[in-house]
């Protein structure tokens, strides 16, 4: 069976694009675990209350930008409170002591946003509409417009960990968090701040994936599941790793699409993943530690 | 200044150290001996925080400090110099004295004559501000060590096991740097293997058995009569 070139090019790019949004909610998964050993089971949970919020805040003032934003920082204080109260308590027990608050976290957020917002599928209006051809496709600008965001907002991130100061706090508490410390950095704090800083990107990632895939109380689960894929194949807790592992899966299942339906292109995520358990269980991305 | 009364330590169910009683006093060298897993390394962690004593007292300038952050306990000016270094690794040399440099308090000008110290006292750590704090050797991580909890202005540095692995030559460095340190008078309590170098930089010193002090006198004196290292280090 040959597929043609054109098909190839357009599930490539169709393949970055939703890579780009999936390293925004992975990337903030990978920084809360590097940095505290927390599986935030909830952090899909994140993505779709940032939906919510962008589409409320889109509802009164029908401006994106300003939904992106109240979005990214109401949920980025969410965050901060849903640390502090139930995660602070727990670090440095026993992983699945958090796994279990987490996964508990996720199905209150469920429930309060069903509650709060109903069970129909809320849609955010682009800020761009237009497309552009791309073969025989009408390709819509938003799409790309979203890959680029993503990537800014990520670039942004890096910029801020590498040269920082509190990036430098972010970066020595995730690599020996005692001797942190030990030099007057406010670990508690600097945890809260880091789930902040990750609630955050995923209510951004919410907002943007809100034009492409409308936002219902349950695209959470989803959410998690990638991220949480991308976060083992790229090496747990690194965030270089996770970004190229977002892209590489997103590739893979845009490319198993051509040739089985996209429900069950899934599958091959879930073939690497336990792949990379069996064989790399560092992760794809970083060198085999000896 | 700072003074331990009769502190009790448990690692779990083990109990460590079994009423610890030191003081030292400002600007003061202090040496600790005693052979390996006699508590030495559990008191100073103590000290900073990272252990919680059962019993007992921990004094810092007059207030308890027993059950506090180790983070308050580094801003009052207690800095830990860990057995085994503790580098940032994936941290650049500067960037691991940035973690004790970049706090309120500290502008550019008192930035870079901290630094310039430090670079006097360790150049080759100059020649090696971007380089990975991983990729040092063994002694450049230890004076990067020592060189970072300078960084906190600290009025006594705890110090475990300096010398640990290092070649001769820089012993010797080591020494000097404890002589500068305490010339400007900070205090450091120093815990060692290293009897001659101990007795030589402490005025006081303290030698640990199975969890307690067993013995506490001038170096002075231990340095005209080895008879008390003798019986408890067998040297």
């Amino acid at each position: 069976m040959a597929i043609p070139l054109e098909q190839i090019l357009i599930q490539t790019i169709n393949g970055i694009v939703n890579g780009m949004i999936l390293a925004l909610v992975a990337s903030g998964l990978t920084l809360i675990f590097g940095i505290m050993d927390v599986v935030n089971f909830a952090h899909g949970d994140l993505v779709m209350l940032g939906g919510f919020v962008g589409a409320a805040t889109i509802a009164t003032t029908g401006n994106f930008w300003l939904a992106l934003l109240a979005a990214a920082v109401v949920i980025a204080v969410f965050g901060a409170a849903l640390q502090a109260t139930t995660l602070r308590p727990l670090i440095g027990r026993d992983p699945l002591t958090t796994i279990l608050a987490t996964f508990g976290i996720s199905l209150v957020l469920q429930k309060y946003a069903i509650w709060q917002w109903g069970p129909s599928a809320r849609r955010i209006q682009e800020p761009i509409t237009g497309n552009f051809n791309l073969f025989y496709l009408q390709y819509p600008w938003y799409r790309l417009l979203t890959a680029l965001l993503a990537a800014a907002i990520i670039g942004a991130l890096y910029l801020f960990l590498r040269y920082g100061k509190y990036g430098i706090w972010i970066r020595a508490t995730t690599q020996d968090r005692v001797m942190a410390q030990a030099m007057g950095i406010p670990v508690p704090l600097v945890h809260t701040a880091v789930f902040a800083i990750g609630a955050g990107m995923a209510a951004a990632s919410g907002v943007l994936f809100g034009p492409l895939g409308g936002v219902t109380q349950n695209i959470g689960l989803d959410f998690t599941l990638r991220a949480f894929i991308v976060v083992v194949v790229g090496g747990m807790g690194n965030l270089g790793g996770s970004i190229l592992a977002s892209i590489f899966i997103s590739l893979l299942e845009a490319y198993a699409a051509l040739i089985v339906s996209p429900a069950q292109a899934v599958i091959v995520s879930f073939v690497a993943l336990i792949l990379t358990l069996l064989f790399r269980p560092t992760g794809l991305f970083v060198p085999t530690p000896k | 200044m700072l003074t331990l009364d009769n502190v009790h330590t448990y690692y779990g169910k083990s109990h460590i150290l079994h009423g610890v009683s030191i003081e030292v006093k400002s600007g003061e060298v202090v040496g600790l001996l005693g052979r390996n897993g006699v508590g030495k390394s559990t008191t100073l962690k103590t000290v900073m925080g990272l252990v919680r004593p059962s019993e007992g007292h921990v004094m810092f300038e007059g207030r308890s400090i027993a059950g506090m952050a180790p983070h308050h306990l580094a801003h009052l000016g207690i800095a830990w110099v860990p057995e085994d270094r503790r580098i940032f690794r994936l941290l650049s040399v500067m960037e691991n004295l940035r973690t004790g440099l970049d706090r309120s308090g500290v502008d550019e000008t008192k930035r870079k004559a901290m630094l310039d110290k430090v670079y006097a006292s360790f150049p080759v750590l100059a020649d090696r501000q971007s380089q990975a704090g991983g990729t040092l050797s063994g002694g450049e991580q230890q004076m990067l060590a020592i060189a970072r909890a300078m960084m906190l202005e600290p009025k006594i540095i705890l110090l475990d096991e300096p010398t640990e692995g290092l070649m001769p030559r820089m012993v010797g460095q080591i020494l000097e740097i404890i002589r500068v340190l305490n010339r400007e008078g900070v205090a450091i309590l120093l815990v060692e293997q290293n009897v001659p170098l101990t007795l030589e930089a402490s005025s006081r010193v303290y030698i640990m058995e199975k969890g307690v002090v067993k013995h506490h006198a001038p170096a002075a004196d231990l340095r005209a009569d080895h008879t008390v290292i003798h019986q408890y280090l067998g040297i």
